[in-house]
Protein backbone atom coordinates (compact mmCIF):
# COMPACT_ATOMS: atom_id res chain seq x y z
CA UNK A 1 0.00 0.00 0.00
CA UNK A 2 2.53 2.50 0.94
CA UNK A 3 5.33 1.30 -1.72
CA UNK A 4 3.39 3.10 -4.55
CA UNK A 5 6.52 4.95 -6.35
CA UNK A 6 4.08 7.19 -8.87
CA UNK A 7 6.37 10.40 -8.91
CA UNK A 8 5.40 13.51 -7.20
CA UNK A 9 2.11 14.71 -8.22
CA UNK A 10 1.33 17.66 -6.54
CA UNK A 11 3.94 20.23 -4.82
CA UNK A 12 4.16 23.00 -2.27
CA UNK A 13 7.49 24.71 -2.03
CA UNK A 14 8.11 27.07 0.66
CA UNK A 15 4.64 28.78 0.57
CA UNK A 16 3.18 31.93 2.29
CA UNK A 17 0.10 32.71 2.73
CA UNK A 18 -1.17 36.15 3.70
CA UNK A 19 -5.16 37.32 3.89
CA UNK A 20 -5.82 41.23 3.15
CA UNK A 21 -1.93 41.96 2.77
CA UNK A 22 -1.13 41.58 6.26
CA UNK A 23 -2.59 38.76 8.24
CA UNK A 24 0.14 35.71 7.30
CA UNK A 25 -1.15 32.87 7.53
CA UNK A 26 1.05 30.34 6.52
CA UNK A 27 4.77 30.23 7.23
CA UNK A 28 6.78 28.40 4.24
CA UNK A 29 4.41 24.99 4.29
CA UNK A 30 6.50 22.75 2.11
CA UNK A 31 5.07 19.34 1.43
CA UNK A 32 4.64 16.98 -1.60
CA UNK A 33 1.82 14.02 -2.41
CA UNK A 34 2.38 10.87 -4.32
CA UNK A 35 -0.08 10.07 -6.96
CA UNK A 36 -3.23 8.26 -6.04
CA UNK A 37 -1.83 8.47 -1.83
CA UNK A 38 -4.34 9.74 0.89
CA UNK A 39 -2.23 11.94 2.07
CA UNK A 40 -3.63 13.46 5.51
CA UNK A 41 -3.04 16.86 7.14
CA UNK A 42 -3.59 17.16 11.01
CA UNK A 43 -3.11 19.79 13.32
CA UNK A 44 -5.43 22.16 15.64
CA UNK A 45 -7.71 24.62 14.73
CA UNK A 46 -5.90 27.93 13.31
CA UNK A 47 -3.02 25.61 12.07
CA UNK A 48 -3.60 26.57 8.65
CA UNK A 49 -4.78 23.45 6.99
CA UNK A 50 -7.74 24.56 5.49
CA UNK A 51 -5.69 27.54 4.30
CA UNK A 52 -3.27 25.32 2.55
CA UNK A 53 -6.02 23.68 0.82
CA UNK A 54 -7.62 26.36 -0.42
CA UNK A 55 -3.82 27.82 -1.53
CA UNK A 56 -4.13 24.75 -3.33
CA UNK A 57 -7.40 25.30 -5.02
CA UNK A 58 -7.36 28.75 -5.55
CA UNK A 59 -10.07 29.73 -3.26
CA UNK A 60 -7.96 32.29 -1.53
CA UNK A 61 -8.97 34.55 -3.91
CA UNK A 62 -12.40 35.24 -3.16
CA UNK A 63 -10.95 35.90 0.57
CA UNK A 64 -8.47 38.62 -0.45
CA UNK A 65 -5.70 35.96 0.40
CA UNK A 66 -2.60 35.53 -1.83
CA UNK A 67 0.04 33.31 -2.29
CA UNK A 68 2.68 35.61 -1.80
CA UNK A 69 5.99 33.33 -1.78
CA UNK A 70 6.92 30.09 -2.52
CA UNK A 71 5.30 27.89 -5.61
CA UNK A 72 2.98 25.12 -6.10
CA UNK A 73 2.80 22.89 -9.04
CA UNK A 74 0.47 20.38 -10.26
CA UNK A 75 1.16 17.90 -12.87
CA UNK A 76 4.08 19.70 -14.03
CA UNK A 77 1.91 22.99 -13.84
CA UNK A 78 2.74 26.32 -11.86
CA UNK A 79 -0.69 26.99 -10.84
CA UNK A 80 -0.44 29.28 -7.40
CA UNK A 81 -2.54 32.35 -7.16
CA UNK A 82 -4.56 30.95 -10.68
CA UNK A 83 -8.12 31.23 -10.93
CA UNK A 84 -10.41 28.65 -9.18
CA UNK A 85 -11.84 27.90 -12.31
CA UNK A 86 -8.70 27.08 -13.69
CA UNK A 87 -7.39 25.28 -11.57
CA UNK A 88 -10.62 22.82 -10.83
CA UNK A 89 -10.66 22.64 -15.52
CA UNK A 90 -6.71 21.00 -14.14
CA UNK A 91 -8.38 18.54 -11.98
CA UNK A 92 -8.25 19.86 -8.88
CA UNK A 93 -11.53 19.67 -6.44
CA UNK A 94 -11.98 20.82 -3.20
CA UNK A 95 -14.87 19.92 -1.03
CA UNK A 96 -15.23 22.68 1.52
CA UNK A 97 -15.71 22.40 5.37
CA UNK A 98 -19.13 22.35 7.04
CA UNK A 99 -20.47 20.97 3.82
CA UNK A 100 -21.72 23.64 2.04
CA UNK A 101 -24.69 22.51 -0.44
CA UNK A 102 -26.79 24.53 -2.65
CA UNK A 103 -29.79 24.18 -0.49
CA UNK A 104 -32.67 25.25 -2.86
CA UNK A 105 -31.39 22.86 -5.51
CA UNK A 106 -32.67 19.44 -5.45
CA UNK A 107 -29.62 16.72 -4.70
CA UNK A 108 -29.98 15.30 -8.10
CA UNK A 109 -29.33 18.97 -9.30
CA UNK A 110 -26.73 19.36 -6.58
CA UNK A 111 -24.41 16.60 -8.31
CA UNK A 112 -25.25 18.00 -11.90
CA UNK A 113 -23.10 21.19 -10.77
CA UNK A 114 -20.10 18.96 -10.30
CA UNK A 115 -20.12 18.53 -14.05
CA UNK A 116 -19.48 22.44 -14.53
CA UNK A 117 -16.04 21.98 -15.76
CA UNK A 118 -17.01 19.68 -18.16
CA UNK A 119 -21.11 20.27 -18.45
CA UNK A 120 -21.14 19.41 -22.63
CA UNK A 121 -20.50 15.85 -21.85
CA UNK A 122 -23.28 13.30 -20.76
CA UNK A 123 -22.97 12.72 -16.93
CA UNK A 124 -25.76 10.03 -16.65
CA UNK A 125 -22.96 7.58 -15.79
CA UNK A 126 -21.17 9.38 -13.39
CA UNK A 127 -24.86 9.95 -11.58
CA UNK A 128 -24.86 6.55 -11.60
CA UNK A 129 -21.68 6.03 -9.88
CA UNK A 130 -22.09 8.84 -7.55
CA UNK A 131 -25.14 6.54 -6.44
CA UNK A 132 -23.58 3.77 -6.04
CA UNK A 133 -21.07 5.31 -4.21
CA UNK A 134 -23.63 6.81 -1.77
CA UNK A 135 -26.72 4.59 -2.16
CA UNK A 136 -28.38 6.61 0.94
CA UNK A 137 -28.66 9.65 -1.82
CA UNK A 138 -31.11 7.74 -4.52
CA UNK A 139 -34.11 8.19 -2.30
CA UNK A 140 -33.39 11.66 -1.86
CA UNK A 141 -32.72 12.69 -5.19
CA UNK A 142 -35.58 14.80 -5.85
CA UNK A 143 -35.81 16.91 -2.44
CA UNK A 144 -34.14 19.98 -1.90
CA UNK A 145 -31.11 19.62 0.08
CA UNK A 146 -31.84 22.43 2.41
CA UNK A 147 -34.27 19.48 4.20
CA UNK A 148 -31.32 16.74 4.61
CA UNK A 149 -29.65 15.43 7.54
CA UNK A 150 -25.81 16.11 8.12
CA UNK A 151 -24.64 12.77 6.84
CA UNK A 152 -26.58 13.08 3.64
CA UNK A 153 -25.03 16.50 2.97
CA UNK A 154 -21.46 15.02 3.56
CA UNK A 155 -22.18 12.58 1.20
CA UNK A 156 -24.17 14.83 -1.29
CA UNK A 157 -21.08 17.03 -1.56
CA UNK A 158 -18.11 14.44 -1.86
CA UNK A 159 -20.41 12.70 -4.71
CA UNK A 160 -20.98 16.41 -6.45
CA UNK A 161 -17.14 16.59 -6.46
CA UNK A 162 -16.78 13.09 -7.79
CA UNK A 163 -18.87 14.02 -10.81
CA UNK A 164 -16.41 16.11 -11.72
CA UNK A 165 -14.30 13.10 -12.13
CA UNK A 166 -11.54 14.97 -9.79
CA UNK A 167 -7.93 13.82 -10.59
CA UNK A 168 -6.91 15.08 -6.97
CA UNK A 169 -9.43 15.89 -4.14
CA UNK A 170 -9.24 18.18 -1.04
CA UNK A 171 -11.77 16.84 1.26
CA UNK A 172 -11.88 19.53 4.41
CA UNK A 173 -12.85 17.85 7.55
CA UNK A 174 -15.43 15.09 5.97
CA UNK A 175 -16.38 14.00 9.41
CA UNK A 176 -17.26 17.67 10.82
CA UNK A 177 -20.32 17.31 13.11
CA UNK A 178 -21.29 13.34 12.13
CA UNK A 179 -22.48 10.79 14.53
CA UNK A 180 -19.18 8.18 14.76
CA UNK A 181 -20.99 5.17 13.05
CA UNK A 182 -21.63 7.77 9.81
CA UNK A 183 -17.82 8.84 10.48
CA UNK A 184 -17.31 5.17 10.18
CA UNK A 185 -18.85 4.80 6.69
CA UNK A 186 -17.84 7.99 5.10
CA UNK A 187 -13.88 6.85 5.52
CA UNK A 188 -14.76 3.45 4.33
CA UNK A 189 -16.13 5.78 1.00
CA UNK A 190 -13.30 7.82 0.74
CA UNK A 191 -10.70 4.44 1.08
CA UNK A 192 -12.63 3.33 -1.92
CA UNK A 193 -12.86 5.65 -3.93
CA UNK A 194 -9.54 5.99 -3.62
CA UNK A 195 -8.84 2.82 -4.29
CA UNK A 196 -11.17 2.25 -7.26
CA UNK A 197 -10.93 5.62 -8.97
CA UNK A 198 -7.45 5.66 -8.45
CA UNK A 199 -8.06 9.60 -6.74
CA UNK A 200 -5.19 11.55 -5.56
CA UNK A 201 -6.71 12.19 -1.47
CA UNK A 202 -5.49 15.19 0.80
CA UNK A 203 -7.44 15.07 3.94
CA UNK A 204 -7.79 17.56 6.35
CA UNK A 205 -9.22 16.23 9.85
CA UNK A 206 -9.15 16.75 13.39
CA UNK A 207 -10.29 13.26 13.83
CA UNK A 208 -6.14 12.38 14.04
CA UNK A 209 -7.30 8.59 14.64
CA UNK A 210 -9.78 7.98 11.51
CA UNK A 211 -7.71 9.99 8.91
CA UNK A 212 -4.03 7.78 9.95
CA UNK A 213 -6.20 4.39 9.37
CA UNK A 214 -7.13 5.29 6.14
CA UNK A 215 -4.26 7.65 4.82
CA UNK A 216 -1.12 6.55 3.56
CA UNK A 217 1.07 9.06 4.60
CA UNK A 218 0.83 12.49 6.89
CA UNK A 219 1.75 15.96 7.55
CA UNK A 220 1.09 18.24 10.91
CA UNK A 221 0.80 21.41 11.19
CA UNK A 222 1.13 23.89 13.50
CA UNK A 223 1.00 27.97 13.59
CA UNK A 224 1.28 28.01 9.56
CA UNK A 225 4.10 25.41 9.31
CA UNK A 226 4.85 21.56 8.73
CA UNK A 227 5.98 20.72 12.17
CA UNK A 228 5.92 17.11 11.06
CA UNK A 229 5.60 14.18 8.51
CA UNK A 230 5.70 10.52 7.57
CA UNK A 231 4.41 7.14 6.71
CA UNK A 232 0.63 7.04 8.23
CA UNK A 233 1.66 4.23 10.41
CA UNK A 234 4.75 5.70 11.77
CA UNK A 235 3.04 8.78 13.12
CA UNK A 236 0.52 6.57 14.65
CA UNK A 237 2.93 5.06 16.93
CA UNK A 238 4.46 8.61 17.25
CA UNK A 239 4.28 9.38 21.08
CA UNK A 240 4.04 13.44 20.35
CA UNK A 241 1.18 12.38 17.92
CA UNK A 242 -0.58 9.87 20.32
CA UNK A 243 -0.34 12.58 22.78
CA UNK A 244 -1.43 15.73 20.91
CA UNK A 245 -3.82 14.21 18.48
CA UNK A 246 -5.01 10.95 19.57
CA UNK A 247 -5.39 12.23 22.97
CA UNK A 248 -3.69 9.08 24.47
CA UNK A 249 -0.86 10.12 27.45
CA UNK A 250 2.59 8.14 27.74
CA UNK A 251 1.11 5.86 29.69
CA UNK A 252 -1.37 5.02 28.22
CA UNK A 253 -3.97 6.99 29.86
CA UNK A 254 -5.29 10.17 28.68
CA UNK A 255 -4.64 13.64 29.78
CA UNK A 256 -5.63 16.90 30.08
CA UNK A 257 -4.07 19.62 28.06
CA UNK A 258 -3.11 20.82 31.36
CA UNK A 259 -0.87 18.91 32.36
CA UNK A 260 1.25 19.04 29.13
CA UNK A 261 4.54 20.91 29.45
CA UNK A 262 4.20 23.83 26.74
CA UNK A 263 7.92 23.90 26.46
CA UNK A 264 7.91 20.54 25.69
CA UNK A 265 6.00 20.78 22.97
CA UNK A 266 7.96 23.73 21.69
CA UNK A 267 11.49 21.59 22.02
CA UNK A 268 10.37 19.16 19.80
CA UNK A 269 8.77 20.46 17.15
CA UNK A 270 10.49 23.31 16.06
CA UNK B 1 -69.35 42.44 -14.83
CA UNK B 2 -68.05 43.29 -18.31
CA UNK B 3 -66.03 46.13 -17.19
CA UNK B 4 -64.69 43.79 -14.39
CA UNK B 5 -63.63 41.20 -16.76
CA UNK B 6 -61.84 43.84 -18.99
CA UNK B 7 -60.03 45.08 -17.00
CA UNK B 8 -59.02 41.99 -15.32
CA UNK B 9 -57.54 40.98 -18.18
CA UNK B 10 -55.85 44.27 -19.07
CA UNK B 11 -54.16 43.73 -15.65
CA UNK B 12 -53.01 40.59 -16.16
CA UNK B 13 -51.23 41.24 -19.05
CA UNK B 14 -49.58 44.38 -17.68
CA UNK B 15 -48.34 42.72 -14.99
CA UNK B 16 -46.99 39.80 -16.63
CA UNK B 17 -44.88 42.33 -18.48
CA UNK B 18 -44.53 44.01 -15.21
CA UNK B 19 -43.45 40.55 -13.26
CA UNK B 20 -41.08 39.49 -16.33
CA UNK B 21 -38.90 42.33 -15.88
CA UNK B 22 -38.93 42.29 -12.28
CA UNK B 23 -37.40 38.77 -12.82
CA UNK B 24 -34.37 40.44 -14.67
CA UNK B 25 -33.86 43.01 -11.78
CA UNK B 26 -34.38 39.58 -9.00
CA UNK B 27 -32.06 37.41 -11.42
CA UNK B 28 -29.14 40.36 -11.07
CA UNK B 29 -30.03 40.51 -7.48
CA UNK B 30 -29.58 36.89 -6.42
CA UNK B 31 -26.58 36.09 -8.28
CA UNK B 32 -24.25 39.26 -7.50
CA UNK B 33 -26.53 40.79 -5.05
CA UNK B 34 -26.30 43.83 -6.86
CA UNK B 35 -29.34 45.97 -6.78
CA UNK B 36 -29.79 47.33 -10.24
CA UNK B 37 -31.35 51.18 -10.79
CA UNK B 38 -30.64 51.38 -14.38
CA UNK B 39 -33.21 48.87 -15.30
CA UNK B 40 -36.08 51.26 -15.93
CA UNK B 41 -33.48 52.39 -18.54
CA UNK B 42 -32.88 48.99 -19.87
CA UNK B 43 -36.62 49.20 -20.57
CA UNK B 44 -36.48 52.36 -22.45
CA UNK B 45 -33.14 51.42 -24.79
CA UNK B 46 -34.76 48.30 -26.26
CA UNK B 47 -37.92 50.54 -26.68
CA UNK B 48 -35.94 52.83 -28.19
CA UNK B 49 -33.79 50.14 -30.33
CA UNK B 50 -37.15 48.68 -31.77
CA UNK B 51 -38.76 51.97 -32.32
CA UNK B 52 -35.37 52.86 -34.83
CA UNK B 53 -35.00 49.52 -36.18
CA UNK B 54 -38.89 49.61 -37.48
CA UNK B 55 -39.86 53.36 -38.32
CA UNK B 56 -36.05 54.09 -39.69
CA UNK B 57 -34.65 50.74 -40.51
CA UNK B 58 -38.18 50.02 -41.94
CA UNK B 59 -37.55 46.52 -40.77
CA UNK B 60 -40.61 44.20 -41.01
CA UNK B 61 -42.04 43.50 -37.15
CA UNK B 62 -40.76 40.28 -36.26
CA UNK B 63 -37.26 40.86 -37.79
CA UNK B 64 -36.89 44.32 -35.92
CA UNK B 65 -38.27 41.92 -32.24
CA UNK B 66 -36.01 39.61 -32.60
CA UNK B 67 -32.44 42.04 -33.32
CA UNK B 68 -34.06 44.00 -30.50
CA UNK B 69 -33.88 41.12 -28.08
CA UNK B 70 -30.62 40.32 -29.73
CA UNK B 71 -28.98 43.75 -29.25
CA UNK B 72 -30.18 44.30 -25.53
CA UNK B 73 -28.93 40.74 -25.03
CA UNK B 74 -25.40 42.41 -26.03
CA UNK B 75 -25.69 45.62 -24.12
CA UNK B 76 -26.43 43.54 -21.07
CA UNK B 77 -23.40 41.60 -21.20
CA UNK B 78 -21.47 44.89 -22.43
CA UNK B 79 -22.56 46.28 -19.33
CA UNK B 80 -21.44 43.83 -17.51
CA UNK B 81 -18.25 43.32 -19.24
CA UNK B 82 -17.19 47.05 -19.17
CA UNK B 83 -18.87 48.47 -16.06
CA UNK B 84 -19.55 45.58 -13.41
CA UNK B 85 -16.64 43.21 -13.75
CA UNK B 86 -13.57 45.85 -12.66
CA UNK B 87 -15.77 46.46 -9.35
CA UNK B 88 -16.13 42.74 -8.57
CA UNK B 89 -14.68 42.18 -4.90
CA UNK B 90 -15.28 46.03 -4.27
CA UNK B 91 -17.43 47.34 -1.63
CA UNK B 92 -21.46 46.62 -2.78
CA UNK B 93 -22.34 50.05 -2.50
CA UNK B 94 -19.96 51.00 -5.12
CA UNK B 95 -21.52 48.48 -7.74
CA UNK B 96 -25.14 49.83 -6.38
CA UNK B 97 -23.65 53.47 -7.45
CA UNK B 98 -22.73 52.48 -10.24
CA UNK B 99 -25.46 51.32 -11.86
CA UNK B 100 -27.43 54.98 -10.51
CA UNK B 101 -24.58 56.30 -12.78
CA UNK B 102 -25.42 54.06 -15.52
CA UNK B 103 -29.02 54.67 -15.42
CA UNK B 104 -28.36 59.11 -15.68
CA UNK B 105 -26.09 57.97 -18.88
CA UNK B 106 -28.19 55.92 -20.72
CA UNK B 107 -31.28 58.46 -19.80
CA UNK B 108 -28.93 61.29 -20.85
CA UNK B 109 -27.81 59.75 -24.36
CA UNK B 110 -31.80 58.52 -25.26
CA UNK B 111 -33.09 62.22 -24.16
CA UNK B 112 -30.51 63.54 -26.60
CA UNK B 113 -31.11 61.08 -29.72
CA UNK B 114 -34.97 61.48 -29.68
CA UNK B 115 -35.85 64.52 -27.28
CA UNK B 116 -37.82 64.23 -24.72
CA UNK B 117 -41.65 63.51 -26.79
CA UNK B 118 -43.41 61.23 -27.17
CA UNK B 119 -42.90 58.65 -29.87
CA UNK B 120 -45.29 55.68 -31.55
CA UNK B 121 -44.52 52.58 -33.35
CA UNK B 122 -46.30 52.43 -36.74
CA UNK B 123 -49.25 50.51 -36.47
CA UNK B 124 -48.45 46.99 -36.91
CA UNK B 125 -50.43 44.51 -34.67
CA UNK B 126 -53.44 43.04 -36.83
CA UNK B 127 -56.98 44.41 -35.78
CA UNK B 128 -57.81 39.92 -36.01
CA UNK B 129 -55.84 39.71 -33.10
CA UNK B 130 -58.08 41.20 -30.89
CA UNK B 131 -60.45 38.72 -28.99
CA UNK B 132 -64.44 39.27 -28.40
CA UNK B 133 -66.20 37.62 -25.86
CA UNK B 134 -69.68 38.67 -25.32
CA UNK B 135 -69.51 42.48 -24.47
CA UNK B 136 -65.83 42.40 -23.50
CA UNK B 137 -62.95 43.34 -26.65
CA UNK B 138 -59.64 42.48 -25.43
CA UNK B 139 -57.52 44.94 -27.87
CA UNK B 140 -54.89 43.02 -30.05
CA UNK B 141 -51.73 44.84 -27.88
CA UNK B 142 -53.10 43.05 -24.63
CA UNK B 143 -53.55 39.71 -26.09
CA UNK B 144 -49.76 39.98 -27.91
CA UNK B 145 -48.64 40.90 -24.92
CA UNK B 146 -49.95 38.42 -22.54
CA UNK B 147 -48.93 36.08 -25.42
CA UNK B 148 -45.38 36.76 -24.83
CA UNK B 149 -44.88 37.47 -21.21
CA UNK B 150 -46.33 33.48 -20.91
CA UNK B 151 -44.13 32.50 -23.53
CA UNK B 152 -41.20 33.76 -22.13
CA UNK B 153 -42.32 32.42 -18.42
CA UNK B 154 -42.25 29.04 -19.65
CA UNK B 155 -39.16 29.38 -21.74
CA UNK B 156 -37.21 30.76 -18.11
CA UNK B 157 -38.98 28.08 -16.46
CA UNK B 158 -37.68 25.29 -18.46
CA UNK B 159 -34.25 26.67 -18.92
CA UNK B 160 -33.96 27.25 -14.82
CA UNK B 161 -35.14 24.40 -14.43
CA UNK B 162 -33.23 22.04 -16.40
CA UNK B 163 -30.46 23.01 -18.64
CA UNK B 164 -27.34 23.30 -17.30
CA UNK B 165 -26.64 27.02 -17.36
CA UNK B 166 -29.91 27.36 -15.74
CA UNK B 167 -28.69 25.23 -12.85
CA UNK B 168 -25.65 26.75 -12.78
CA UNK B 169 -27.36 30.06 -12.05
CA UNK B 170 -28.95 28.96 -9.55
CA UNK B 171 -26.28 27.49 -7.78
CA UNK B 172 -23.98 30.63 -7.74
CA UNK B 173 -27.41 32.38 -6.76
CA UNK B 174 -27.56 29.94 -4.06
CA UNK B 175 -23.74 29.61 -2.21
CA UNK B 176 -21.00 31.24 -4.58
CA UNK B 177 -17.95 29.52 -2.62
CA UNK B 178 -19.16 26.35 -3.25
CA UNK B 179 -20.43 26.91 -6.58
CA UNK B 180 -16.79 28.32 -7.27
CA UNK B 181 -14.70 25.38 -5.66
CA UNK B 182 -16.88 23.06 -7.98
CA UNK B 183 -15.62 24.93 -11.27
CA UNK B 184 -18.44 26.93 -12.24
CA UNK B 185 -17.89 30.39 -14.47
CA UNK B 186 -18.91 32.71 -11.54
CA UNK B 187 -18.07 35.94 -13.85
CA UNK B 188 -19.91 33.71 -16.57
CA UNK B 189 -23.21 33.26 -14.46
CA UNK B 190 -22.97 37.09 -13.98
CA UNK B 191 -22.61 38.28 -17.63
CA UNK B 192 -25.51 36.03 -18.07
CA UNK B 193 -27.65 37.37 -15.74
CA UNK B 194 -27.66 40.51 -16.70
CA UNK B 195 -27.82 39.83 -20.81
CA UNK B 196 -30.60 38.09 -19.89
CA UNK B 197 -32.23 40.59 -17.60
CA UNK B 198 -31.67 43.26 -19.78
CA UNK B 199 -32.95 41.10 -23.18
CA UNK B 200 -36.35 40.85 -20.85
CA UNK B 201 -36.67 44.27 -20.08
CA UNK B 202 -36.13 45.30 -23.73
CA UNK B 203 -38.91 42.78 -24.58
CA UNK B 204 -40.87 44.43 -21.80
CA UNK B 205 -40.42 47.69 -22.92
CA UNK B 206 -41.26 47.17 -26.71
CA UNK B 207 -44.52 46.03 -25.39
CA UNK B 208 -45.16 48.69 -22.61
CA UNK B 209 -44.19 51.22 -25.96
CA UNK B 210 -46.91 49.49 -28.15
CA UNK B 211 -49.47 49.90 -25.19
CA UNK B 212 -49.02 53.60 -24.28
CA UNK B 213 -45.96 55.01 -26.82
CA UNK B 214 -42.49 55.61 -25.75
CA UNK B 215 -41.18 58.51 -23.93
CA UNK B 216 -37.76 58.43 -22.01
CA UNK B 217 -39.26 59.66 -18.96
CA UNK B 218 -42.23 57.27 -18.99
CA UNK B 219 -40.73 54.83 -19.71
CA UNK B 220 -37.92 54.75 -17.12
CA UNK B 221 -40.49 55.38 -14.57
CA UNK B 222 -42.20 52.17 -15.78
CA UNK B 223 -38.89 50.49 -15.01
CA UNK B 224 -38.88 51.95 -11.31
CA UNK B 225 -42.42 49.90 -11.26
CA UNK B 226 -39.81 46.74 -10.71
CA UNK B 227 -39.00 47.90 -6.88
CA UNK B 228 -42.27 47.70 -5.57
CA UNK B 229 -42.76 44.60 -7.68
CA UNK B 230 -39.97 42.45 -6.26
CA UNK B 231 -40.52 43.90 -2.64
CA UNK B 232 -43.54 43.01 -2.65
CA UNK B 233 -42.65 39.19 -4.64
CA UNK B 234 -39.56 39.02 -1.64
CA UNK B 235 -36.00 40.08 -3.72
CA UNK B 236 -34.73 36.85 -3.95
CA UNK B 237 -38.06 34.98 -5.39
CA UNK B 238 -37.91 34.67 -9.12
CA UNK B 239 -41.29 33.13 -8.84
CA UNK B 240 -42.21 35.91 -6.59
CA UNK B 241 -41.60 38.65 -8.85
CA UNK B 242 -44.15 37.05 -11.41
CA UNK B 243 -46.56 37.05 -8.78
CA UNK B 244 -45.86 40.70 -7.57
CA UNK B 245 -45.63 41.92 -11.09
CA UNK B 246 -49.33 40.49 -11.72
CA UNK B 247 -50.62 41.62 -8.51
CA UNK B 248 -49.61 45.20 -8.85
CA UNK B 249 -50.31 45.37 -13.09
CA UNK B 250 -54.17 44.32 -11.58
CA UNK B 251 -53.81 47.25 -8.55
CA UNK B 252 -53.21 49.57 -11.17
CA UNK B 253 -56.03 48.89 -13.66
CA UNK B 254 -58.25 48.15 -11.09
CA UNK B 255 -57.68 51.60 -9.52
CA UNK B 256 -57.32 53.10 -12.63
CA UNK B 257 -61.36 51.90 -14.05
CA UNK B 258 -63.00 51.50 -10.63
CA UNK B 259 -61.37 54.90 -8.25
CA UNK B 260 -59.68 57.57 -10.53
CA UNK B 261 -56.66 57.33 -12.81
CA UNK B 262 -54.39 60.27 -11.01
CA UNK B 263 -54.45 57.68 -8.38
CA UNK B 264 -53.10 54.86 -10.15
CA UNK B 265 -49.24 55.63 -9.32
CA UNK B 266 -50.66 55.79 -5.32
CA UNK B 267 -52.91 52.52 -4.84
CA UNK B 268 -49.87 49.99 -5.56
CA UNK B 269 -47.88 51.40 -2.81
CA UNK B 270 -49.80 52.26 -0.26
CA UNK B 271 -50.84 48.23 -0.64
CA UNK B 272 -46.78 47.54 -0.85
CA UNK B 273 -46.46 49.49 2.51
CA UNK B 274 -49.89 47.67 4.54
CA UNK B 275 -48.26 43.75 2.89
CA UNK B 276 -44.79 44.48 4.36
CA UNK B 277 -46.41 45.33 7.46
CA UNK B 278 -47.26 42.15 8.00
CA UNK B 279 -44.69 39.85 5.95
CA UNK B 280 -41.67 41.49 5.98
CA UNK B 281 -39.50 39.75 3.70
CA UNK B 282 -42.46 40.12 1.23
CA UNK B 283 -44.97 37.63 -0.07
CA UNK B 284 -42.37 35.35 -1.39
CA UNK B 285 -39.21 36.06 0.32
CA UNK B 286 -37.26 32.71 0.94
CA UNK B 287 -37.35 31.65 4.65
CA UNK B 288 -33.79 30.35 5.37
CA UNK B 289 -33.70 26.67 5.49
CA UNK B 290 -31.83 26.83 8.57
CA UNK B 291 -31.01 23.13 8.21
CA UNK B 292 -26.94 22.97 7.80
Amino acid sequence: MTEHGNGIFLQLNNISVVYSDVIQVLKGVSLSVEKHRIVSLLGSNGAGKTTTLKAISGLLKPENGKVTDGSISFDGAVIQNSSPEEITRKGIIQVLEGRQPFKYLTIEENLKVGTATRWTRPYKKDLDMVYDYFPALIKRRKSLAGYCSGGELQMLVMGRALMAHPRLLLLDEPSLGLAPLVVREIFRIIRRINEEQETTIILVEQNANMALQIAHYGYVMENGKIVMEGEARSLRENPDVKEFYLGVGAGGKTRTYKDIKSYRRRKRWL
Amino acid sequence: MDFFIQLLVNGLSIGLLYGLSAMGFVMIFKSSSVLNFAHGELLAMGAFLFLVLTTWAGLPVYLAFLITLAGSFVLGFAVERLFLRPLIGESLIFVIMLTVGLASIFKGLLLFFFGGNLHTYPEFLPAGLGVQFGNVFIPPVYVASSFIGIVFLVLFGLFFKFSPQGIFMRSVADNQTAALSLGVHVKKVFALSWAIAAMVAGMSGIVLGVINGINVHEISAIGLKVFPVVILGGLDSIGGAIIGGIIIGLLETFTCGYISPSLRDVVPYAVLVCILLIKPYGLFGLVEIERV
